[in-house]
């Protein structure tokens, strides 16, 4: 029984190789391409850019600033979820897939209906009288950011209630019988416990919005530009693949030491326990 | 459940934090969804919160079949891309998930990275790839390049919720069903992949409805002619903001909608697990 399985494994490991690990290896081939062979002056026309650099930059500060304000709304929900009865956590995984599966393009749609100069948020202060005129917050960065959170928030929220929902729900009683308050008990033992889930939803939430092309594209506007839109323009409108593959290369390489930080913690024993 | 303190002011700060202050990030989490939704029901001529009156008469422009044709064809392309990527994904990653169920723990860990990496990996930069070596070998963007991209970065998704069910299965079932003198084919068709159905059915639903909203693949595989329903919207927002686009976007809410209701249960199991 054991060794009958791999047959089924093969075609789509050939698949993942002849179609996803080659092209990848071709497109790093490719960001060496030269006018005169292989050398790295795609690599130092964009970042000797200063543009592009800051533009590195902000695709990173985006990413960092997302993963902060989607654990912050994400922990609370799922301190929710720990409080909850059997119903309650069904409609609180019901209400975190609508939108987690809703498309990308309607939830950036309907940001653009939040965010507008008629939408609720420049309507609520006009009507408290904190604003004159009608304010857009279109094409900010803080516009974008409060999209991307509400974007990404399911991808902490899932892996949190993934380890939540197999914790016993004894768990605190023993913290709380010694005389621990909420608090106390929320700190000591509940979020170390989600720590290994955080890790999971912090690499899913980075990387999701250093590379979501139409959020960032609409709502940032042609005065917020992050990476995934400089790899467009050269491919769709410069036609410079090299310089094209040397900027994925770069994405990828700042995506993936991050990425790496972040899967090397959650292998550490002690910070994340046993589970 | 908390004893009685001396000092209430602290469980009564964190009840409020807990569920009050959660509550309110869940409103925000679902809030747009809603609104974009009632937004597609205004009888005016511009995005506005709160629409003005209720009216249908943004479904009935996009329905119309002159006004929209554009659209209805973008629709046309996506679903039937759509439809080939689960057909891909069922050929490939069940078959893959079933297998790694059998190899062993250690052998599966070995080849899952392989296999999953093209979850994380960001979708724009695997849509140049492709398109490089499309062009090296002389194949030109087209629907059915499309459909290969969406099946090696989709597919995945297919074999991970296969994957977690299969893991589960009970070996002395099929052992049994051998036992008893089915073929293994009889013993595949009536056995193992009836268990794995609600596997089988939530990755499809995940490789549809990720497949219908792909831009970056898209963008770069599909000759400029072939439009998709994503692009199309994308292109309608940036023009200007045809209130049509609020009218998709009801529709692709209410179609999650329904099949989240009807595979609630397969679902919430592998998603959580």
């Amino acid at each position: 029984m054991r060794a009958s399985g791999f047959p089924f494994l093969v075609p789509m490991l050939a698949l993942s190789v002849a179609f996803f690990a080659l092209p990848l290896a071709l497109l790093f081939a490719y960001s060496f391409a030269g006018e005169t062979g292989p050398s790295l002056e795609n690599y130092a026309r964009f970042l000797g850019d200063p543009f592009n650099f800051r533009v590195l930059l902000n695709t990173a500060r985006l990413g960092f600033e997302t993963v902060l304000s989607t654990t912050l709304l994400g922990i609370p929900i799922a301190l929710l979820f720990w409080h909850s009865g059997q119903r309650t956590r069904q409609v609180i995984i019901f209400l975190t897939l609508i939108p987690m599966l809703t498309s990308n393009v309607v939830r950036t749609f309907a940001w653009i209906v939040i965010l507008g100069r008629q939408g609720p948020i420049s309507e609520t202060l006009m009507a408290l009288g904190l604003t004159g005129a009608p304010i857009s917050l279109m094409f900010t960065e803080f516009g974008l950011i409060l999209a991307m959170t509400q974007i990404d928030l399911p991808l902490i929220i899932l892996p949190l209630v993934a380890i939540l929902s197999r914790l016993p729900r004894n768990l605190t009683e023993a913290a709380e019988v010694s005389g621990a308050g909420p608090w106390r008990v929320m700190v000591t033992v509940l979020l170390p416990l989600m720590v290994p889930a955080l890790l999971a939803g912090w690499i899913l939430v980075y990387a999701s919005t250093s590379a979501s092309f139409v959020t960032q594209a609409v709502i940032g506007g042609a005065r917020n530009v992050y990476v995934p839109q400089l790899i467009y323009r050269e491919v769709g409108t410069l036609f410079d693949w090299p310089l094209a593959s040397a900027i994925a290369v770069v994405l990828l390489f700042t995506t993936g030491i991050l990425l790496l930080a972040l899967s090397m913690l959650s292998r550490h024993r002690r910070l994340v326990g046993h589970g | 459940m908390a004893r009685v303190s001396s000092n209430p002011l602290p469980a009564l700060l964190y009840k409020l934090f807990v569920f009050g202050f959660g509550t309110l990030c869940l409103a925000f989490l679902v809030a747009p969804i809603a609104l974009a939704l009632a937004t597609s029901f205004t009888g005016g001529q511009t995005l506005k919160f709160p629409p003005e009156g209720f009216s249908l008469r943004w479904y009935e422009a996009l329905l119309d079949p002159v006004r929209s044709s554009t659209e209805h064809i973008a629709a046309f392309n996506s679903l039937k891309i759509a439809a080939l990527a689960v057909l891909g994904a069922l050929l490939f990653a069940v078959p893959a998930a079933i297998g790694a169920s059998r190899v062993g723990r250690r052998t599966a860990n070995s080849v899952e990275p392989l296999l999953l990496s093209p979850l994380v990996l960001p979708s724009l930069v695997y849509g140049l790839a492709a398109l490089i070596v499309a062009n090296l070998i002389g194949i030109r963007p087209s629907l059915w390049l499309t459909v290969a991209g969406h099946i090696v970065v989709f597919g995945p998704l297919m074999y991970r919720a296969v994957a977690v069910v299969a893991q589960g299965l009970d070996p002395s079932l099929e052992e049994a069903s051998t036992l008893m003198g089915a073929s293994w084919l009889t013993t595949l068709r009536r056995v193992t992949l009836p268990l794995l159905l609600p596997g089988i059915l939530a990755g499809a639903f995940l490789v549809f409805i990720q497949s219908l909203d792909n831009v970056s693949i898209s963008l770069f595989l599909a000759d400029p002619s072939t439009t998709v329903l994503p692009l199309r919207m994308f292109a309608l927002i940036e023009e200007g903001l045809d209130v049509r686009v609020a009218a998709m976007s009801g529709i692709l809410i209410v179609v999650v909608l329904i099949g989240l209701l009807i595979g609630r249960r397969a679902l919430g199991k592998s998603q959580t697990s």
